[in-house]
């Protein structure tokens, strides 16, 4: 007696991400999981909008920030929300070479990000606003440095996607890996729109 | 070197772990391992251990595993509340001093409600989801074991606390400046936020897990408004967590930074606000309340149908009760800290929304009981805790209403009138569906059922246990008895009321040494299971055999009806007689060892931060990166069954034709 095999779920008529059905489960959950990151960082934002006028002996905003490294700061990330989208884009396309490079790039962008964010921190920090000064100074350090952290351990977990990626190509897997990572540093781009806004732009002028 | 060993000795074994309970404890817990040890190396049971169990992915497996753990925090979560009360049952004798008395009750809390409650309500989602949707497993096994496993470092991170190192003090909601370094030095405090952040990740997948679980793991034709209802609990649940986790998990992570750290989110000096912590966290804690009682009112929809043999009276309107409760839960977390005074605008608003959730739980209330009515009702004992939650838990809901009335609320807060509240709605709600769940799919999990009779001995002890201990708490409220009090003088008139609710507590506590008799007993002399049906079930986890096979159903089945197994039976359909050329080779996850050892590092993170000491914080940390690059890289995540083993399986279980 010949048994068969259950026939897996798949779909050719969409993406390669989406077309293995467990596969495809994989990107509703990390949908899920960006809600929760939503709501740790909707805490995060609110906790600072507490915090912001408690300086105690500390800085205010207005006399800590400078927007200069901020700008530049908002330049890499953002660039790199277009390069991610651009490596999508190849992904799509079947165009391994050229999803390798967006995304290497993406990456690079990225570690110019958390450099230059790091460089402002040192700043801060070796001016004395350390975040033992004030609760405006922790709320302040929490918040944005939840999201480098996040920009931090994105770079790193997508290396191990493109070593991945090199190794076994464009599988159902490997896309949908992308494509969850591509998810996640879009997220980040769209969190560091409301930090420039609400913490940096908000704090100069106020 | 010697003073390195003696610097250890202090900093482990402080005079606080010192005292006579907890060396005795010491000797219990190196007792009880000795003899584990002892017993699995006798029986050369450490790989079946390891493969079976530590390893495992299968839902139903990492059910028991949380069943096990959420009783056996149950007896721990017990013992800390007959030492309360034996403390409080005479004015002016107590037998703990106040600081161990402050310990007691704050893992009591602790347990109770994240070691005991939640992994209890995971238990019977692992156990019964998937197989009432229709499913192979859940939607990511993998995870599902990670979420065990963190959950289960976590629980032993805050256990090991009393033992090594010294208790957390500052109650279960750990309100700076309680938790302050300035106030609380000791490691107890880093305990308690470092398990519960541990645990609190492994809680957030798990939400995220049953969510999708539920979204796109049914089984065909079954659409949202045929799911049953204990499955609308899960995926409204685990909603809830998804919302409710974040907001704790950022108050646990500052207030340890103000600790560890030395920054200011809620510290009297530079600024800091620790009413900011208290809107964090019950932000958290209000949803938290509905985490713990929606899937109850899920389990007692269930057993409310099954044995009153009808259908569920009003599916729509309970559908879309519990979804209104679901989101009237976000709006209500001020009424937890109305003296603290937000102002008469927002405390009425927050007054006002509470009341109103009386609205859809009323509701439910209701179609329980139309449900039952004209039913030919079985008085078996998940029904009785059923029967029992009805008047108990309208009790809770209207002092609740009582406490919501902000100006009433002036008077009774922080006293025993609110302790009385919330256990009732906790052990009344909670606990009584939590147990009428074990014993309605206790024979799914193990494929016999646990004895009735003793089981019915157990249920009364709770029931008038429970009314006995807290029936006369309402009284000590309304005369002005605070909580969190190790001692009062004799003359309050607090004497009598006192020494009830001692009594009543250990007639809960008689309930729980005959449950936990009556589940050894049930292993031996427990009348089997061999239909899979032992109840006339209403869903499709009655349509499979008990215990289930690995795979569940040999074929995923088709859903045309709600109670979509009842609707099988009255056409005289089965998912039993299939022929050989039915069975095809499936595909299920593979075991592995990663969740484990996430777990594990983990706990290593946790236990050297606690003591700040960073080496083994950095090794803990390494282990963690380590597991998830392993795990990220590993393609071997499936194994298939093949047909012919399934056919072998179904044959044995006498479910193929010909």
């Amino acid at each position: 007696m010949n048994l068969p095999v259950e026939e897996p779920k798949l779909n050719p008529h969409v993406p390669t991400e989406f077309s293995d059905e467990k596969e495809s489960v994989k990107i509703t959950g990390f949908w899920m999981f960006l809600v929760t990151d939503v709501l740790i960082f909707a805490s995060l934002f609110s906790s600072y909008a507490v915090f912001k006028n408690q300086v105690a002996q500390g800085p205010t905003a207005n006399q800590l920030f400078t927007l200069g490294p901020v700008i530049l700061e908002t330049v890499l990330l953002l660039t790199s929300s277009f390069t991610i989208g651009l490596a999508i884009y190849a992904m799509r396309k079947q165009n391994k070479a050229a999803l390798m490079t967006w995304l290497i790039l993406t990456l690079l962008l990225g570690a110019g990000f958390v450099t230059a964010e790091v460089h402002d921190f040192v700043t801060f920090v070796s001016a004395g606003a350390t975040w033992h000064k004030s609760a405006f100074l922790s709320g302040f350090y929490i918040l944005v440095g939840t999201h480098g952290a996040h920009v931090t351990f994105g770079i790193i977990w997508a290396l191990t996607i493109l070593i991945q990626v090199a190794r076994r190509g464009l599988t159902a897997v490997t896309t949908r890996k992308l494509f969850t990572f591509s998810l996640y540093w879009h997220f980040l781009d769209i969190v560091w729109i409301f930090i420039f806004t609400f913490v940096y732009l908000n704090g100069k002028i106020v | 070197m010697p003073s390195f060993v003696l610097y250890l000795v202090r900093t482990l074994f402080p005079h606080d772990v010192l005292r006579p309970t907890e060396l005795g404890a010491d000797v219990m817990i190196v007792a009880t391992g000795v003899i584990i040890v002892y017993v699995l190396t006798k029986q050369k049971k450490w790989l079946y251990l390891w493969r079976e169990w530590l390893t495992t992915v299968d839902h139903k497996k990492i059910g028991i595993m949380y069943l096990i753990a959420a009783l056996a925090m149950l007896f721990r979560g017990g013992v800390d509340a007959l030492m309360l009360r034996t403390n409080l049952a005479l004015p002016n004798t107590p037998v703990i001093d106040a600081l161990e008395y402050n310990q007691v009750f704050t893992t009591h809390g602790t347990i109770m409600i994240f070691f005991m409650a939640m992994p209890f309500i995971f238990a019977l989602f692992n156990v019964a989801v998937p197989l009432m949707i229709g499913a192979r497993d859940v939607a990511f096994p993998r995870l599902n074991a990670m979420s065990f496993w963190l959950f289960a470092f976590g629980a032993l991170l805050l256990n090991i606390a009393f033992v090594i190192g010294g208790s957390p003090d500052a109650g279960w909601t750990a309100y700076p400046p309680y938790t302050g370094l300035a106030f609380n030095s000791g490691p107890g405090e880093n305990y308690f936020f470092l398990s519960l952040l541990i645990a609190g990740i492994g809680t957030t997948m798990t939400g995220i897990n049953f969510l999708v679980t539920v979204l796109r793991m049914r089984a065909p034709g079954m659409t949202l408004m045929k799911m049953p209802m204990f499955i609308w609990s899960a995926l409204t649940t685990s909603a809830l967590i998804i919302f409710a986790f974040p907001p704790l998990t950022v108050a646990m992570a500052m207030s340890l930074f103000d600790r560890l750290f030395g920054s200011s989110f809620f510290t009297l000096a530079h600024g800091g606000l620790a009413m900011m912590y208290v809107n964090l966290f019950w932000l958290f804690g209000h949803p938290e309340v509905y985490i713990v009682v929606l899937p109850v009112f899920g389990i007692f929809s269930e057993v409310v149908a099954t044995f009153s043999q009808k259908a569920l009276f009003g599916y729509t309107v309970m559908v879309i009760s519990i979804v209104s409760i679901m989101v009237l839960a976000y709006g209500t977390w001020v009424h937890h800290f109305f003296t603290m005074g937000a102002g008469p605008g927002v405390n009425a608003f927050f007054g006002l929304s509470t009341m109103l959730i009386a609205i859809p739980t009323g509701v439910k209330i209701f179609n329980w009981i139309f449900t039952m009515w004209g039913g030919r009702i079985q008085m078996t004992v998940a029904m009785l805790y059923q029967m029992a939650f009805i008047p108990t838990f309208v009790i809770g809901g209207a002092t609740g209403i009582l406490l919501a009335t902000v100006p009433a609320d002036y008077q009774l807060h922080n006293t025993y009138f609110l302790i009385a509240h919330f256990h009732n709605v906790l052990i009344g709600g909670t606990l009584f569906g939590l147990l009428s769940g074990m014993y309605y799919w206790w024979p799914k999990m193990f494929g016999h059922k646990l004895n009735e009779r003793q089981g019915k001995w157990a249920f009364w002890l709770f029931f008038w246990g429970f009314w006995i201990t807290f029936g006369p708490q309402y009284l000590l409220g309304l005369k002005g008895m605070t909580r969190r009090i190790y001692t009062y003088p004799a003359g309050f008139g607090w004497h009598t009321l006192n020494v009830i609710s001692t009594v009543g507590a250990f007639v809960m506590g008689a309930a729980f040494v005959v449950l936990v008799y009556s589940v050894v007993y049930s292993l031996q002399h427990g009348e089997k299971d061999l239909t899979g049906d032992p109840w006339n079930g209403r869903t499709l986890e009655w349509a499979i055999p008990s215990p289930a096979p690995e795979y569940n159903f040999a074929r995923i089945p088709v859903v045309h009806e709600r109670d979509a197994w009842w609707d099988m039976k009255q056409k005289g359909q089965t998912l039993a007689s299939m022929r050989p050329e039915d069975m095809r080779t499936l595909e299920l996850p593979r075991n592995t060892p990663i969740p484990f050892l996430l777990g594990f590092a983990f706990f290593v993170v946790g236990f050297g931060m606690t003591f700040e000491w960073w080496y083994i914080v950095a090794l803990g940390a390494l282990g963690v990166v380590a597991t998830l690059i392993y795990s990220g890289f590993d393609y071997d995540e499936h194994k298939h069954i093949a047909a012919t083993e399934v056919l072998e399986i179904e044959a044995g279980l006498g479910r193929v034709q010909g």
